[in-house]
């Protein structure tokens, strides 16, 4: 895979002197998923808006297709498709008219088929002569998102894309996405929901206070950076912890019916060998033993907090 | 140039316009009533002619340019306007258009609808008073410069407004005054000489002057200064929408 997305040393700095981001590097792949993950005011959409074209940057460059998005600004937008966060429409047009408008927006000719396929596609087929303000908020982002393929880009970033739609319908929108990565569209997405960048993205990039933190592999970032935890059910509750085992720093569940340990993957040793032996020595019988991964949300909280 | 860029925003803007059509052809055909009714049936009743002129066919090409001079503006300030209110300017920023492309699509727009509503006027004045135009090809041409010119300074507020009061604070205080002071219902020879050479300073005097040549061969000042006039308006107009572009004032943060 080549990248078809690069960002080398890219600055944003208002006139008000605030700076968005600073020095950000990244490279997308083609054909990838990437989620940038964030909390509110990280950076993530002056990023994106700075890489289409909206912001000006005040540093850097960025190529999309080996095109620089300033100088080559008429090539490298043709390779991309947005999705504003806001559910930005013209109300009183039809669907089938603005996915058109768009289309000819990025120079393409008009091709009804086209534009009417790709709203099948996204379950918009009995609403292409809907004015826009009569359609729900989730008909509305397909629309938008529609508007952002009418083109046929090769790159295309949707911003927050469910921010404020409920469970079904957020599920429903990671299924679009699959889709269109079956397509071959290379997919760049910011979110504050750690479980949809969990769900959908091939690469995790964590961005806050305008600087990326880091970008891996979302199965590799959970591995290397994941905290696991192990759970023994005891045959007997115990009231505390033995003193003989405080150095385990354990926790007492279910009313003292398990306790429960942290380790580190990545560390030497996890210490659970020692910990079994030791609580044989104090006469602890066990019942059961599981161990649980812990979450990219917690991953992610355990990043931020390290920046903050 | 990306032309189908062009034709897709000169066909969206068109679309609003039609979606509205009735409201915007009504509006003038009423309003233009009114004025022969009042200006050129009670009042005109009163003054015999000027310049030689019929005043019910006098004030013709001064109502045409009220209208055509308030449409231009307000039809293209509203069209580029209403996309920055909605948030919806993100396409246009995002899209691989320039700022020439994207004047041509707004501001065309905005001319063509202006144009046809001084049309309709025109048609309208017919029924009131006998209009003759002794220079149909000026007339048109003047009309259009004005309905371009008028439709970039429409623009240029569109992108200046930052909400709704200040898209109608230009040309109700600004644009409206100066055509009514221009000459649109009165020749500057019937003005005291001190308020004809104030009316010297306003531009649109010189357009309606031009195009009042156009129907009577009758000028307050000589067409050409009108058609400079005209031309110099439109050039810095242009030339602010250009700077407007490059600096991303207003637009692009």
């Amino acid at each position: 895979m080549s990248a078809i997305v690069q960002v080398k040393n890219l600055t944003k700095t208002y006139a008000s002197g605030f700076t968005a981001f600073d020095g950000v590097n990244l490279d997308i792949e083609e054909g990838e998923i990437i989620a940038l993950l964030g909390p509110n005011g990280a950076g993530k959409t002056t990023l994106i808006s700075t890489i289409c074209g909206i912001t000006q940057p005040s540093s850097g460059q960025v190529t999309v297709g080996g095109f620089d998005v300033v100088k080559n600004y008429r090539d490298a937008r043709r390779l991309i498709g947005l999705v504003p966060q806001e559910l930005s429409l013209e109300a009183f047009e039809t669907v089938r008219n603005s996915v058109l408008f768009s289309r000819g927006l990025f120079g393409k000719s008009r091709n009804v088929e086209f534009v009417e396929e790709t709203l099948r596609k996204l379950g918009l087929g009995d609403k292409m002569d809907s004015r826009i303000n009569q359609l729900s908020g989730g008909m509305k982002r397909r629309v938008l998102i529609a508007k952002a393929l009418a083109h046929e880009p090769r790159v295309l970033f949707l911003d927050e894309p469910t921010a404020g739609v409920d469970v079904e319908l957020r599920k429903d929108m990671w299924n679009v996405v699959e889709d269109l990565r079956k397509d071959g569209v290379t997919i760049i997405l910011t979110t504050h929901y750690i479980e949809e960048a969990e769900a959908i993205a091939d690469r995790i990039g964590v961005i806050n206070k305008g600087r990326i933190l880091l970008v891996q592999d979302k199965h590799e970032l959970i591995a290397q950076m994941g905290r696991k935890e192990l759970r023994i059910d005891l045959a007997d509750p115990i009231a505390a912890v033995p003193d003989a085992l405080a150095n385990y720093c354990l926790k007492l569940v279910e009313g003292g019916q398990s306790v429960t340990y942290s380790y580190d993957t990545r560390a030497e040793r996890t210490g659970i060998t020692a910990l079994l032996r030791d609580m044989q020595s104090a006469g602890l019988q066990m019942r059961d033993l599981q161990t649980r991964q812990s979450s990219l949300e917690e991953i992610f909280v355990d990043i931020v907090k390290e920046t903050t | 140039m990306n032309l189908a860029a062009i034709k897709a925003i000169y066909l969206f803007e068109m679309a609003r316009f039609f979606r509205t059509f009735r409201q915007s052809i009504i509006a003038p055909v009423i309003s233009t009533s009114l004025y022969f009714v009042v200006f050129g049936a009670a009042i005109g009743s009163r003054i015999d002619t000027v310049d030689g002129i019929g005043y019910g066919a006098f004030i013709v090409p001064g109502l045409i340019m009220l209208s055509v001079m308030t449409q231009s503006t307000s039809n293209a300030a509203f069209g580029i306007y209403f996309p920055k209110f909605t948030g919806s300017i993100y396409e246009i920023l995002s899209a691989p258009v320039n700022f020439f492309e994207v004047t041509v699509g707004y501001v065309g727009a905005a001319a063509t609808k202006s144009l046809v509503i001084g049309f309709i006027i025109l048609a309208t004045s017919f029924f009131f008073v006998d209009v003759t135009i002794l220079h149909p090809v000026s007339m048109i041409a003047f009309l259009l410069l004005t309905c371009l010119s008028f439709s970039l300074l429409g623009f240029i507020i569109g992108i200046w407004a930052g909400n709704f009061e200040q898209l109608n604070l230009i040309p109700m205080l600004i644009i409206t005054p100066l055509v009514f002071l221009g000459g649109s219902f009165y020749s500057t020879s019937m003005l005291p000489p001190f308020w004809q050479a104030v009316t010297m300073f306003n531009p649109v005097h010189y357009l309606i002057s031009g195009f009042r040549w156009s129907f009577f061969e009758q000028a307050d000042v000589p067409v050409a200064i009108s058609l400079g006039a005209i031309s110099v308006f439109t050039l810095i107009c242009l030339t602010t929408i250009w700077w407007i572009f490059r600096t991303g004032w207003r637009i692009r943060s």
